[in-house]
């Protein structure tokens, strides 16, 4: 392993060094492809990152893919109902690995404004392992952009060995996750336990 | 281009068969690539969801083998006695008096083959209005 001191130096000089891991990481991050998935209006605040003004492919990540197949990266940009949870979580389940979720906007987040509404699912988290959640009622397409930023730093500063490997190299990290059913008054379950563990509020 | 030029005695097709061969080598190659990336290196994952046939988030539901009904033939029939058939009436019609007889002939057997399409329909009660 090369010191940070010397590849620097290195790098002054036009001597470029890299590990087989940076390269792969760098590779990775820089060629997100998103799912193309609208819930809400934040779909709109989606198009328009990818578009001309904001070009989101000065990032690698304007291929969006309108098959999750082909896809690694779900940017759940919107209102979630209970009714579209299940489809949600399927979508996630057929993308390949190693994938990431973005939760755009105040309603994939929490249920946002709508959070009271009976139909309203209050946040994507309570199903899926969010990588990275974007506050904002919509978020402007730099907040996205901002946020897959985000995410590249988080690709390129993961370990290829250890507990904080990708979820691909990791065959303990389950593949799918369950998808809820519909119920009676609510979905089944309400939650994944093993994902959503919220802290409980105690009072003395 | 010293490797393209020919022998005198060489056969002239010897290069189009080499640039065949590498041609198909060269579009082997990265779908072999692939499989074998696939094969031996990526990590599988495979679950009841990622394996389904259908990606839209619905769960797919009934049987793909379903009957069809292939009536499509009866009005493929009557494509043609309708339509094509005025296509090649028209030239018909416009060179009639300069045609052959064998020519005429031929085009009384043609519109016969097509009449009697029409009569089979009629018969079998395809034109009747249900």
């Amino acid at each position: 392993m090369i010191d940070e001191g010397l590849k620097s130096e290195l790098q002054k000089q036009g001597v470029y060094v890299t590990s087989l891991q940076e390269l792969y990481n760098w590779g990775r991050a820089n060629s997100v492809w998103p799912l193309t998935f609208g819930l809400a209006c934040c779909a709109i605040e989606m198009m328009a990152a990818s578009m001309s003004r904001f070009d989101l492919a000065r990032f690698g990540a304007e291929v969006f893919r309108p098959s999750p197949r082909q896809a690694d990266l779900m940017i759940v940009a919107g209102t979630v109902t209970k009714k579209m949870a299940p489809l949600v979580v399927r979508l996630y389940n057929q993308m390949p690995e190693p994938k990431y979720v973005i939760a755009m906007g105040a309603c994939a987040i929490s249920g946002g404004p709508f959070k009271q509404g009976y139909n309203v699912l209050k946040g994507i988290d309570r199903y899926l392992p969010v990588d990275v959640a974007i506050p904002g009622c919509p978020p402007r397409p730099e907040a996205l952009i901002h946020a897959i930023m985000t995410l590249q730093e988080k690709i390129r500063n993961q370990d290829l060995t250890g507990p904080n490997r990708p979820r691909h190299l990791n065959a303990e990290i389950e593949g799918e996750y369950p998808v809820p059913a519909y119920g009676k008054h609510d979905l089944e379950p309400p939650k994944n336990p093993d994902l959503w563990n919220p802290p409980t509020m105690t009072r003395k | 281009m010293g490797v393209l030029t020919m022998e005198p005695n060489q056969n002239p097709y010897l290069v189009l068969a080499l640039l065949a061969g590498a041609a198909v080598v060269f579009a082997l190659t990265p779908l072999l690539a692939a499989w074998a990336w696939a094969r031996f290196f990526s990590p599988q994952k495979p679950g009841q969801d990622k394996n389904d046939t259908y990606e839209c988030g619905l769960k797919s539901s009934g049987d793909a083998w379903i009957h069809f009904r292939s009536e499509y033939y009866l009005y493929g029939i009557i494509f043609l006695v309708f339509d094509v058939e005025t296509i090649f009436l028209l030239p018909f019609a416009v060179s009639f008096t300069g045609l052959t007889v064998g020519a005429f002939v031929a085009m009384i057997i043609f519109l016969v083959l097509l009449m009697e399409g029409l009569v089979w329909a009629w018969r079998k009660g395809f034109l009747t209005w249900r």
